[in-house]
């Protein structure tokens, strides 16, 4: 790639975006676009410039999104996984064992990774999961972002960050350059166009929430105020899961970290309710010896 | 300081590769066909090798047959890198004993992811541009 297409795509995706691009990420770009161009018919980098310049807006919107939508990928920060696998499952199991059924809410689903993960996550468990309905619903401020979501279709690039290989061969179905979740992992989401600042009590309550990543836009009072209303659509047993630089420490007191385990919460009112607490926490305790801790 | 072998007829791909392994804190050792990189893994045996897969003389499914029948060859983490994008190859590859498999065109993320989720190197959260 020229200096001269570096600097305008650069510039271009910090007017057009805001992304940031430092001096040494041609790598990226060509990684990006290169398929994208290709795809087109265009022989590389510097024809796609040209139709830029030359103000085709088709390219400009691809561009964009193909710059841009690395917000999220499968199994992104691996951790909150492995905590769902590990703690939150095997706890939620043993609470619901009798109501046998789980309701999870992905708070900011984007283009479905997060909730796929999860749903890809329950069909790992098999059989341990068998006569309990889980539910997960997806939801998002962008109607369009919902829209590829549901679709659950993916580019070889978004396949690869994150998703291990055995579970691209076994979840998902190759259609020429693009990948897409077989029907009974889509059909374990359920989708629900929402603005987080609005009210969200008409959901009903959940057992698990996963809220990861989109509160570090807001700021302080506004996140607060989220906070205390994720509180009343949570069971007093349940579980929230923040992103990696994200804490309710200092914020606010309706949910408390879960000790050992970075990202994890549960609501404060959980510890009002002493017997069911010292039941559950033997539980808590029995599943992280599980987990080998 | 671990050794990644990276195997691949393209010098230009083996350089890219190799900056960006060197950057993870790997040694790197190049082979441009399979029976080069076999004759590397005789010498010594790498941690996790970068495998192409159509190389003239041995190709990089052959090679990691070979290898896995090797004494101490079912150590390396054998990461397939190529143009060879559909299901059957990557089913086969992984039959043959490959751990991940990337597609190309590979970027910085995609090593790093894949090589973290073969416990090559520690998560770490993915960088943000």
């Amino acid at each position: 790639m020229t200096l001269p297409d570096y600097e305008y795509l650069r510039k271009f995706l910090k007017d057009q975006s805001g992304l940031d691009l430092s001096a040494d990420k041609q790598y990226l770009i060509e990684s990006r676009l290169l398929p994208l161009a290709r795809k087109s018919g265009l022989p590389g980098i510097s024809e796609l410039v040209q139709k830029m310049r030359s103000g085709s807006s088709l390219f400009i919107n691809q561009v964009v999104e193909a710059m841009t939508t690395n917000e999220t990928f499968f199994f992104r920060d691996k951790l909150p996984f492995d905590h769902f696998r590990e703690s939150i499952m095997p706890e939620m199991l043993r609470a619901r064992a009798s109501r046998k059924s789980i309701r999870i809410w992905c708070a900011a689903g984007s283009t479905g990774q997060e909730p796929y993960s999860l749903a890809m996550c329950l069909k790992e468990m098999g059989a341990s999961l068998s006569g309990f309905r889980v539910e997960i619903l997806a939801t998002d401020l962008s109607q369009e972002v919902i829209e590829k979501s549901k679709a659950g279709i993916y580019s070889q690039f978004e396949v690869q960050r994150g998703l291990p290989i055995q579970m691209l061969v076994k979840y998902f179905k190759q259609t020429g350059e693009l990948w897409q979740l077989n029907a009974d992992i889509r059909g374990m989401v359920q989708h629900r166009q929402l603005n987080l600042l609005h009210d969200f009590t008409g959901l009903g309550k959940f057992d698990i929430i996963f809220c990861r990543n989109v509160l570090i836009y807001f700021d302080q009072e506004t996140k607060v105020n989220i906070f205390n209303r994720l509180a009343k659509v949570i069971e007093p047993d349940g579980f929230l899961v923040l992103g990696a630089a994200e804490t309710v420490v200092g914020l606010t007191d309706v949910f408390k970290p879960f000790p050992e385990r970075r990202g994890l919460y549960r609501p404060n009112a959980f510890s009002a309710a002493p017997g069911r607490m010292s039941a559950l926490g033997a539980g808590a305790m029995k599943s992280a010896a599980v987990a080998g801790l | 300081m671990r050794t990644c072998l990276v195997v691949d007829d393209s010098t230009v791909v083996r350089k890219i590769a190799r900056r960006i392994l060197e950057e993870m804190e790997f040694q790197v050792v190049e082979a441009e066909d399979g029976e080069k990189a076999l004759e590397a893994c005789k010498s010594a045996m790498p941690e996790a090798v970068l495998l192409d897969w159509n190389m003239p003389n041995m190709d990089g499914y052959e090679f990691l047959g070979n290898l896995r029948r090797m004494p101490g060859g079912d150590v390396p983490k054998v990461v397939f890198c190529t143009t060879e994008n559909d299901i059957d190859h990557i089913s086969r590859a992984l039959a043959a004993g490959a751990n991940e498999y990337i597609m190309k065109p590979f970027d910085k993320e995609i090593i790093s992811a894949k090589f973290a989720e073969v416990g090559l190197i520690q998560v770490t959260s993915p960088e943000t541009v």
